[in-house]
């Protein structure tokens, strides 16, 4: 009797978050274009989705960002937690604190003054904006899933490595990085996934005419919905959801590899 | 004794305000086993760190080959150091690990699998090649971290205390390996422990250390048979340290008796502090005494009894495989030349440190 009720309880809790998703899917597929009724499957919606110019011009925008302020992120979170390491224990916690508040600062508030920043620095908006913003709200994503892996790293092996003669790069390079891959691994896509799915600072910093797919969504929605946006939606939807297993499995899977 | 090989000048390095070392001056010379032995903190380490160039010292030289490296960085040095934690690449196999610095200097793939080859048997790891280190048990990996260091052929050795993480066994096991290694290879061993049977097993040379500065440079046994000063004496082995006067050359007063002994130059009627090796202590009847007491406590230590006599208000730590029982009367006889004479303190630091080890 306990264990039923665990189960529908656990089946409760699973419905409520996923109906919604469950439900866009599924309309995704339907045929009608109305939504109160079933009018029989059909790929029509994700065809003539691929065949909007517009949503694939802003498709490429989204991924180009992800993928360029994810990259930048990485390279920068990266290369500031080997620098925090070394840092006396007091700084430290002071900048993790720094770099923890942008990601529990509310979104509309981080968009709102990087538009104020842009626009007191007379930049102009655009591709750039986005990608300065994008790679501001990346940093500590990066910083937070690289610095466990940075605590435990062994500081003699860099020295031992030195000591048999690599320059420091090529230390870093061949010994310090292997150790650190993991977690830069697990930032990258986090960060990736953050950037994807962000509507709220790329609204606020984007110029006219520039738009990724969250944007252009919300843009198209409020025209009418089309499906082609429950189309979009679900497959944006299935590809942060691969992104996140992929983060999850990652670390272990290297782990249990090594330990073999 | 041969050439010298490296001089270090008027060292001197502090951190955080708080002195480690104080213009320190040592030459190593070639083919030599050196130790630097001393309690923790007594700059041991960070006299092998700036010979490997992991840390800079404030002032002073170092002359390596009649060469200044002071300012050299690690990888243009011609050391190798074995760490203290192995500090072996994980990611890395047991091959890819002694290949590291090879491939670094662009040596040919025929020579560097000879060179495995050849480090792999000197260490007695035959076969390793393809294992990853955390396979490896702790000896294991530190014979592999000294097979990473000599393929380079370095002209010195620098080893931060490598025995430190093994069990009892496997440590002398590894001491006489070390041994072995340094005869074969014909290298300079620059080698760090606070293990004073370590340093007394392995070494040619022995640097006492404590507080920054060197208290006495000597070979084992002459760092154990004559200490210069009451630290070394009691860091150095167990010993009973005395305060007496001496009368005059080749005679010493010590609790109101007079012991005959070899040493001279000390002066009449001056105040030292004798040392007397426990195991240089003769238990006789008291008729034949030099002084009498009465034993207080008595252990068994496997090859000898260890036993604690009062005698002219003065507790005597005496080693012997002959057993007298708690509350006998005995007589104590040392012989002269067991009784090594030194001058005292002059300042804090050359004093007796009581040490948990």
């Amino acid at each position: 009797m306990k264990s039923v009720l665990k189960k529908i309880y656990i089946a409760l809790i699973i419905l409520f978050l996923y109906a919604p998703i469950g439900t866009l899917i599924v309309l995704s597929f339907n045929a009608s274009k109305t939504r109160a009724k079933w009018g029989g499957f059909t790929f029509r919606w994700y065809i003539s989705l691929f065949q909007n110019e517009e949503i694939l011009r802003a498709l490429f925008n989204t991924l180009a960002i992800a993928f360029l302020s994810s990259f930048a992120a990485t390279v920068i979170g990266t290369v500031a937690c080997i620098a925090m390491m070394a840092m006396k224990r007091r700084t430290k916690s002071i900048l993790m604190g720094i770099t923890n508040i942008p990601m529990l600062n509310a979104d509309i508030v981080t968009g709102i003054s990087l538009m104020l920043l842009y626009i007191s620095l007379g930049i102009r908006f655009g591709i750039g904006t986005i990608l300065l913003s994008h790679i501001t709200f990346n940093i500590p994503y990066v910083i937070l899933s690289v610095m466990p892996r940075v605590r435990q790293l062994n500081v003699s092996t860099y020295e031992a490595a030195l000591d048999l003669g690599a320059s420091h790069i090529n230390a870093f390079f061949k010994v310090m990085f292997p150790d650190l891959l993991p977690g830069i691994l697990s930032g990258f896509l986090m960060a990736f996934t953050m950037s994807l799915d962000d509507f709220i600072i790329t609204h606020f910093t984007k110029g006219v005419g520039v738009d990724t797919l969250s944007t252009k969504i919300y843009t198209e929605i409020k025209k009418g919905i089309k499906p082609e946006m429950y189309a979009l939606s679900a497959l944006i939807f299935i590809t942060v959801l691969t992104l996140l297993v992929l983060i999850n499995l990652s670390p272990t899977d290297k782990n249990k590899r090594r330990s073999e | 004794m041969n050439k010298e090989l490296i001089q270090l000048i008027d060292i001197s390095k502090s951190f955080d305000g708080q002195m480690v070392l104080d213009e320190l001056n040592l030459n190593i010379h070639e083919n030599e086993f050196v130790t630097l032995l001393g309690p923790s903190g007594c700059g041991k380490t960070t006299t092998l760190r700036i010979l490997g160039g992991f840390t800079n010292p404030d002032k002073g030289r170092v002359v390596f080959d009649g060469q200044d490296i002071t300012n050299i960085p690690p990888n243009k040095r011609q050391l190798n150091t074995v760490f203290q934690k192995y500090a072996l690449f994980t990611h890395m196999t047991i091959a890819e690990n002694i290949a590291f610095g090879l491939k670094i200097k662009k040596k040919s793939k025929s020579y560097i699998d000879d060179k495995i080859r050849y480090a792999l048997k000197l260490v007695n790891l035959e076969g390793y090649e393809n294992r990853m280190p955390d396979s490896l048990s702790g000896g294991q990996q530190q014979r592999i971290a000294i097979a990473r260091a000599i393929v380079n052929e370095p002209k010195v050795l620098l080893l931060d205390e490598p025995l430190g993480a093994l069990d009892l066994k496997l440590r002398q096991e590894m001491q006489y390996e070390l041994i072995r290694m340094k005869n074969e290879l014909g290298i300079t061993f620059v080698y760090v422990t606070h293990d004073q049977e370590e340093a007394l097993t392995m070494s040619d040379t022995v640097v006492v250390m404590n507080q920054g500065y060197i208290q006495q440079i000597g070979s084992p046994e002459s760092i154990y048979n004559e200490p210069e000063n009451a630290f070394v004496a009691d860091f150095i082995g167990d010993s009973n340290i005395i305060p007496a006067t001496m009368i005059e050359d080749k005679l010493v007063n010590i609790l109101g008796t007079r012991f005959a002994c070899v040493d001279t130059g000390f002066g009449c009627n001056r105040p030292v502090d004798v040392v007397i090796r426990p195991e240089d202590v003769i238990l006789v009847e008291p008729s034949e005494g030099m002084i009498q007491g009465v034993v207080t406590h008595l252990i068994f230590k496997g090859v000898h009894y260890e036993m604690e006599v009062q005698a002219c208000g003065f507790e005597w730590l005496v080693q012997s495989t002959t057993l007298f029982p708690v509350g006998k009367e005995v007589g104590i006889q040392v012989d002269p030349f067991n009784i090594q004479i030194m001058n005292k303190p002059e300042s804090e630091d050359e004093e007796a440190v009581t040490l948990d080890i």
